[in-house]
């Protein structure tokens, strides 16, 4: 979920563990290839009551994550199910998490029951059938507690690979004290963004709207807000278009902002990127709904500064996009998957939601995004404004329709190489995608899909 | 019969020298085979593979991913950096190490301890807080080169792809100049002194013992840190990736084969391919380092 200290200190474990990579770690993941003998959804139907079943007659599983609630959402389920003993493992966070998980799974044996899988990696761990199909315990009846967006976020094809844990909508945080000391009103239209970008930067040129050095992620959360498609999926048939009229809608916005630097290129995530929007040297950021504790941990500095805004849109209605986000499912090789089942239904439809919600938590269940006690509470880092009015209505204007990579998480370690260059050369961001595009195509075939063919 | 007293005499000789020898290497024989020749057969019997992320078919290629290597301009430009570092870093921080080890080794040194400590110092920290460090200071918005480029009015750019590379030459000096000083430092020490009487009374005078004595006394433990930094700047994999964090759009996924290797393999799950770059780089490195210690020693003759 909080992506935030994703990208900061995952770099640093992958190094940890990369000092001993070459040939010795290259041996050992290649491994038996495929998912194991478990049978696909088929055969047997189970239903929920299967899932009580397995939860009182006790077990134990093993649950990969990162969550920060994680901790107190295992004690509590102890509690109140003494028959199962839930061993919680944080293997790292983001992709130090996705190695170990991805080696685990192709040895054959030490992949968990349990893991938490972001929005963005599900299909690569759904589709070479890495994770169990929840319909057949009958979770599909649970779709009217969630979201619509993130529901749709945790299908691949027509299978159910896991329960929304939480969710990310964007909306815009900015610096009051900026906007004030510069009489910039708060921008509603991405026309507005551009002139306030402009006009902050020209009354010091040390100040910008914003930072964007190129993050693949809030790239395809910028389409998506602009309608655009570019990835679709059905099977084995794969279409990239990075080149639609959403993409192109996006970069028609986001092109003079870059070549004119009017956004920083500090990189997100990094001691910099605190600083500036700790002193006030970053603006706006526009970001998913888990970004207000990224702010009270990583950049105290700046509390009282900083508000919440909905998303600029480009005609002035209300329109976001889903920004990180993740899902817990079951993984195929677990060997007493009801019980994981059970243990991922209690997680994200029972009560484990209170303790996820106690440390900060950004919900993806209808019934907790509606509810008074969290939607009016004040924020003190936010001057005590009631974000989660803001958070709560972008849940509910996020763009239909959209779906990411099969191989997201390659894409996103390949943006640097290809798009990166546009922002580092100041060019135009539509060769970028394209570059980038090309890459994945080509990639995409050697790996068994059939893209753009 | 004869034939069988032979067999019995023979398995006797075998027993009593070959099998006693064996038994006490049998240990290490052991160990080398699971953790050295397993590993290495693993990754080549990999490399003969091309196996599908998804929908996964494993075919038989032979040969095919190290041809495609060999075509492959990722891994050109990866390796034609890490050989151009090779060739400037190198020297420079050979240079740098050899200068401080005949210094400290002169004995006209105030405090020859002290300064040993100093230079060895960036050694022991850890390669990874070593280079957050120097990121921290090469940053251009609140980093040290900002603040150098606030008061003197300059534009230092040390992460500009024009300077990365420089940037990440100035890391590994800095790491690794104390300890090929520390080789050199007690390679000096076996010098046997009446070698330096002998040239003393032969009116030798520093500078000329440091050329005719003290040098050729460090042809052998020159190739050595030569072999080693030859290793290790085909290994460049830390300092970059960790810069990388700053400028993922300078240094790409493949700035050194190294660097390609991990992210083909972990990034994109392409394991064949990635083990074929190990390979081709290992093989590469071995047959730089071989060359260089055969002349080496050929000159050492």
């Amino acid at each position: 979920m909080k992506i935030g200290h994703r990208r900061r200190f995952r770099r640093l474990g992958l190094i940890l563990a990369a000092l001993t990579a070459s040939t010795l770690i290259l041996a050992g993941c290649g491994g038996s290839g495929g998912s194991g003998s478990a049978n696909d959804s088929g055969g047997t139907k189970a239903s929920p009551q299967a899932l009580d079943a397995a939860l009182k007659k006790g077990g134990t599983i093993t649950y990969w994550t990162w969550t920060p609630s994680a901790e107190a959402q295992v004690k509590a389920f102890m509690v109140e199910y003494p028959n199962v003993k839930v061993n919680l493992v944080n293997a790292g966070t983001g992709n130090d998490h996705y190695t170990k998980l991805q080696n685990a799974i192709k040895a054959g044996s030490g992949a968990p029951d349990v893991a938490q899988i972001e929005y963005q990696a599900l299909p690569q761990y759904a589709l070479p059938g890495y994770l169990v199909d929840l319909r057949q315990y009958g979770l599909d009846s649970l779709e009217s507690d969630y979201t619509p967006s993130t529901w749709r976020a945790v299908h691949v094809g027509d299978g159910l690979y896991g329960l929304p844990q939480d969710s990310g909508p964007m909306a815009m945080f900015y610096d009051k004290t900026v906007f004030d000391k510069y009489h910039i009103d708060v921008p509603k239209t991405w026309d507005e963004y551009t002139a306030a970008a402009k006009k902050l930067h020209a009354a010091d040129p040390k100040e910008y709207i914003t930072n964007d050095s190129g993050d693949p992620g809030f790239t395809t959360s910028m389409i998506w807000q602009a309608g655009g498609k570019p990835f679709t999926t059905d099977g084995k048939k794969v279409t990239i278009n990075l080149q639609d009229e959403g993409s192109k809608k996006w970069t028609a916005v986001w092109n003079p902002l870059v070549q004119q630097g009017l956004v920083s290129q500090i990189p997100g995530w990094s001691d910099e990127w605190f600083k500036g929007l700790a002193n006030g040297t970053i603006a706006t950021m526009i970001y998913g709904a888990w970004m207000p504790g990224v702010f009270e941990s990583s950049a105290p500095g700046g509390s009282g500064n900083w508000r919440v805004a909905p998303m600029p849109t480009y005609d002035g209605q209300p329109a976001t996009a889903e920004n990180g986000g993740s899902t817990e499912s079951v993984i195929k090789q677990s060997k007493n998957p009801a019980l994981a089942a059970a243990f991922v239904r209690w997680l994200n439809n029972g009560n484990g939601i209170k303790p996820f919600l106690e440390k900060g938590g950004f919900p993806a269940t209808v019934k907790d995004l509606k509810d008074p006690s969290f939607v009016n509470k004040p924020d003190p880092y936010f001057g005590g404004q009631q974000v989660n009015q803001v958070l709560t209505a972008a849940a509910d204007s996020v763009v239909p329709g959209w779906s990411y990579l099969p191989f997201e998480l390659y894409a996103n370690t390949i943006y640097g190489d290809t798009a990166g260059k546009a922002y580092q050369a100041k060019s135009d961001l539509n060769g970028g995608l394209q570059a980038w595009q090309d890459a994945l195509v080509k990639y995409g075939n050697q790996q068994g899909f059939e893209v753009n063919k | 019969m004869s034939s069988a007293v032979q067999a019995v005499s023979h398995r006797r000789w075998w027993s009593n020298r070959d099998l006693r020898g064996w038994s006490f290497v049998a240990p290490f024989l052991a160990v080398f085979a699971l953790v050295f020749l397993a590993p290495i057969g693993y990754a080549i019997y990999l490399s003969l593979y091309r196996e599908q992320a998804f929908f996964g078919g494993k075919t038989f290629v032979g040969f095919g991913n190290y041809t495609d290597v060999f075509s492959d301009g990722k891994f050109w430009e990866g390796a034609v950096r890490v050989l151009l570092f090779l060739a400037v870093q190198v020297p420079i921080m050979l240079g740098l190490a050899l200068a401080a080890a005949l210094a400290i080794d002169s004995g006209r040194l105030r405090a020859p301890r002290v300064f040993r400590l100093v230079i060895f110092l960036p050694y022991a920290v850890p390669g990874v807080v070593a280079v957050l460090m120097w990121g921290y200071l090469y940053g251009t918005s609140f980093g040290l080169a900002a603040d150098i480029n606030h008061l003197l009015g300059t534009a230092l750019q040390p992460l500009s792809g024009r300077w990365v590379l420089t940037s990440i030459v100035n890391i590994v000096t800095w790491e690794f100049v104390g300890y090929n000083m520390l080789i050199f430092y007690s390679a000096l020490r076996t010098v046997p002194e009446d070698l330096y009487e002998a040239a003393a009374l032969d009116g030798a005078g520093a500078l000329r013992t440091v050329f005719s004595i003290k040098i050729p006394a460090l042809r052998g433990a020159i190739v050595i840190a030569t072999i080693f930094s030859i290793i290790g700047s085909f290994q460049l994999f830390n300092e970059p990736n960790i810069l990388r964090n700053l400028v993922p759009n300078v240094i790409n996924t493949n700035y050194t084969p190294n660097m390609y290797a991990y992210n083909l393999s972990f990034g994109g799950q392409q394991y064949n391919y990635s083990a074929t770059v190990a390979i081709v780089m290992g093989v590469l490195t071995a047959i730089i380092a071989y060359v260089v210690q055969l002349r080496g020693s050929r000159d050492a003759l």
